[in-house]
């Protein structure tokens, strides 16, 4: 036996190439520690190319590997800070597997997205062996959570800030996103805030272009919004977009938005983790809240079998602290399966939850006490469907109805109100304990006979609805003992 | 256009009627979250400490008991702003779940917006609410 342990230990050093599951990155046996931080992966080799085999490949190169043997893993101890494939599950009906890894957290510098990302999807998702490959979902363990800020408020900050308890927040995206000066961009602003939105938001794209420079922006938009909060005695605000080319761009815009009093700022996940980050320390140390919009992540999310899925940059961007992400709608006109989208709900708002296959959720989840991220519901979705949206995406939500407000035919106030009006009916038939999935639209009928907006608003959208199938689901069949 | 304050949960809908509170204070009884009555006669959108009616109702858990104290401080300030509170004390929440008005003044002339112009096209902005030219108790009337 000793003879045999120590030939093999022999060949595991031999100079060349010897498969990854021999130089320790498959351990099937392996019992994941508290402290590990998990992921899943969902693969498909290469035709020829043994599951097994591929799973310890992307252990191996997502942590200490490279495709040869060298010498000078023996000064290292090595076994700890291997990645260790544990499982690999045949996914029923497809020619895909889910692999699970575990690495050590050690493997990972304290608090930063930029490093934790380099390491889990830094060169695996290119490599030959695999056809494909998508991060599926990646438990993080408390130890780790707590080396990140998180959002800089949370749900619970903000709602106090705000003084708005028990319903939805509602939103509208200042349309058209491109052309108008900024003096035009204001009265928008104004009449959708006045009418009784909480909030209205500049668009990804809308920084700072020939035809309205963000400073200019800025001061009629907080014009608005302070003109509305005086017609109205509530809070209010407008998401003032920062991104910017650099860093120090977007530290004096949000510096600019803090002097004339914004209560928040906006970010574009193109502007990278490392700067998001940065935005969320800012934010927190100026107390201005931090809506974030997910622009560009289609392009790695959305496919089912290669890249990374939006459960996880939900993850990564409640570590990196923003207080606001767009989630989905269920309803809506963007991708969005309601069980997947259920998912992504529960990893902003919930502090620790359990896992569950038909969400998606591979692995149970605790936040340790972080604070919540305030889930944002926006494309395509209008007052009629506002039973839907309470049911699917509950209370703790921005429901932002962009067209749905600025594309009623008695102007944009009125879009405001009959949003306000639908989802404050919403809550109370709810909470007098009526059906609202079934009860809904008789619901909203009944506030419609006084509320002319909403009549009108019944009308225009009524028969609006985007059902197409989704192509990110949860599998079907549940792949079995996660 | 009369100023209407749209602070609280309700205030788009109709003024609501006195079964209704009740149906809304048993929802918030149903999920274990405690009532408080609270009422104000400065409606400015940063004043967060309302008067209390008495303590928060943490051991009444009968909601014709609360619409009975919700009237008696209706009866004493008849002209203030009263707000009804439920509180969720769950780890993680351990603040309001939803918060109604539920009495207004006859009426409210609403609020000034004073525009300090600084420097480089900067604007100051300040929210003033007319009532409260006049002393505590004695707006509204």
């Amino acid at each position: 036996m000793l003879i045999e342990a120590a030939s093999e230990q022999k060949d595991r050093w031999a100079s060349g190439v010897i498969p990854y599951a021999q130089m320790g990155y498959w351990k099937p046996d392996y019992e994941p520690k508290d402290t590990d931080i998990l992921c899943a992966f969902r693969l498909v080799p290469q035709e020829g190319v043994d599951p097994i085999e591929a799973a310890a490949a992307v252990a191996g190169e997502s942590s200490t590997a490279t495709w040869t043997v060298v010498w000078t893993d023996r000064l290292t101890a090595y076994e700890s800070y291997q990645a260790k494939a544990y499982q690999v599950v045949p996914v029923p009906g497809t020619d895909q597997y889910i692999a699970y890894i575990a690495y050590d957290l050690d493997l990972f510098e304290e608090g930063s997205i930029a490093n934790l990302t380099s390491s889990i999807i830094g060169n695996v998702f290119g490599f030959k062996a695999l056809k494909s490959l998508r991060l599926e979902d990646m438990r993080i363990p408390p130890h780790y959570v707590k080396t990140f800020q998180g959002p800089p408020h949370g749900i619970v900050m903000e709602r106090e800030y705000l003084d708005k308890y028990g319903r939805p927040l509602l939103g509208a995206t200042t349309k058209p996103k491109l052309g108008l000066s900024a003096r035009n961009y204001g009265r928008v602003v104004y009449e959708a805030l006045r009418g009784g939105l909480d909030f209205v938001k500049d668009d990804e794209n809308i920084n700072s272009q020939p035809f309205m420079r963000w400073r200019d922006r800025f001061l009629y938009c907080m014009e608005a919004v302070n003109k509305a909060s005086a017609d109205s005695g509530e809070i209010k605000g407008h998401y003032l977009n920062v991104t910017a080319a650099t860093m120090e761009d977007m530290y004096e815009r949000a510096e600019f938005a803090r002097e004339l009093g914004s209560i928040i700022i906006m970010i574009d996940l193109t502007i990278g983790y490392t700067a998001i980050q940065s935005m969320a320390k800012w934010a927190r140390k100026n107390g201005l809240i931090l809506h974030l919009h997910r622009a560009g992540h289609a392009t790695y999310t959305r496919q089912k079998t290669h890249g990374v899925s939006f459960r996880v940059i939900a993850k990564w961007m409640r570590l990196a602290g923003v207080d606001h992400i767009h989630a989905g709608t269920v309803v809506g006109k963007l991708e969005g399966d309601p069980m997947a989208v259920k998912g992504y709900y529960k990893t902003l708002r919930e502090a620790k939850y359990a896992a569950d296959p038909s969400l998606g959720l591979f692995f149970e989840q605790d936040w340790a006490s972080m604070p919540a991220v305030m889930p944002v519901a926006s494309g395509g979705i209008h007052a009629g469907q506002m039973h839907q949206l309470l049911h699917y995406l509950g209370e703790d939500v921005i429901l932002q109805f962009g067209g749905g407000t600025i594309g009623h035919p008695l102007g944009i106030a009125a879009g405001a109100t009959a949003n306000r009006v639908a989802v404050e009916a919403m809550i109370q038939a709810r909470n007098e304990g009526r059906d609202i999935m079934n009860e809904g639209p008789e619901i909203l009928e009944k506030a419609a006979k006084w509320c002319t907006p909403l009549r009108v608003a019944l009308d225009v959208w009524k028969d609006i609805t985007f059902n197409y199938a989704s192509t990110d689901t949860p599998d079907v069949m549940p792949t079995p003992n996660y | 256009m009369a100023f209407h304050l749209t602070q609280g949960t309700f205030s788009f809908l109709p003024p609501l009627t006195d079964d209704e509170i009740y149906l809304q204070v048993e929802y918030c009884l149903d999920n274990g979250w405690p009532i408080n009555i609270e009422f104000t006669d400065d409606p400015h959108p940063r004043n967060a400490y309302w008067d209390m009616w008495g303590m928060p109702m943490f051991d009444v858990k009968d909601a014709a008991a609360i619409l009975y104290e919700i009237n008696q401080c209706r009866r004493t300030n008849p002209h203030h702003y009263i707000r009804v509170g439920a509180y969720d004390r769950g780890k993680g929440r351990q603040t309001l779940a939803l918060s109604f008005i539920v009495n207004r003044p006859i009426h409210d002339p609403g609020f000034a917006l004073s525009r300090q112009e600084v420097h480089d096209r900067t604007i100051k902005y300040t929210l003033h609410s007319y009532a409260t030219d006049r002393p505590k108790g004695e707006r509204f009337l």
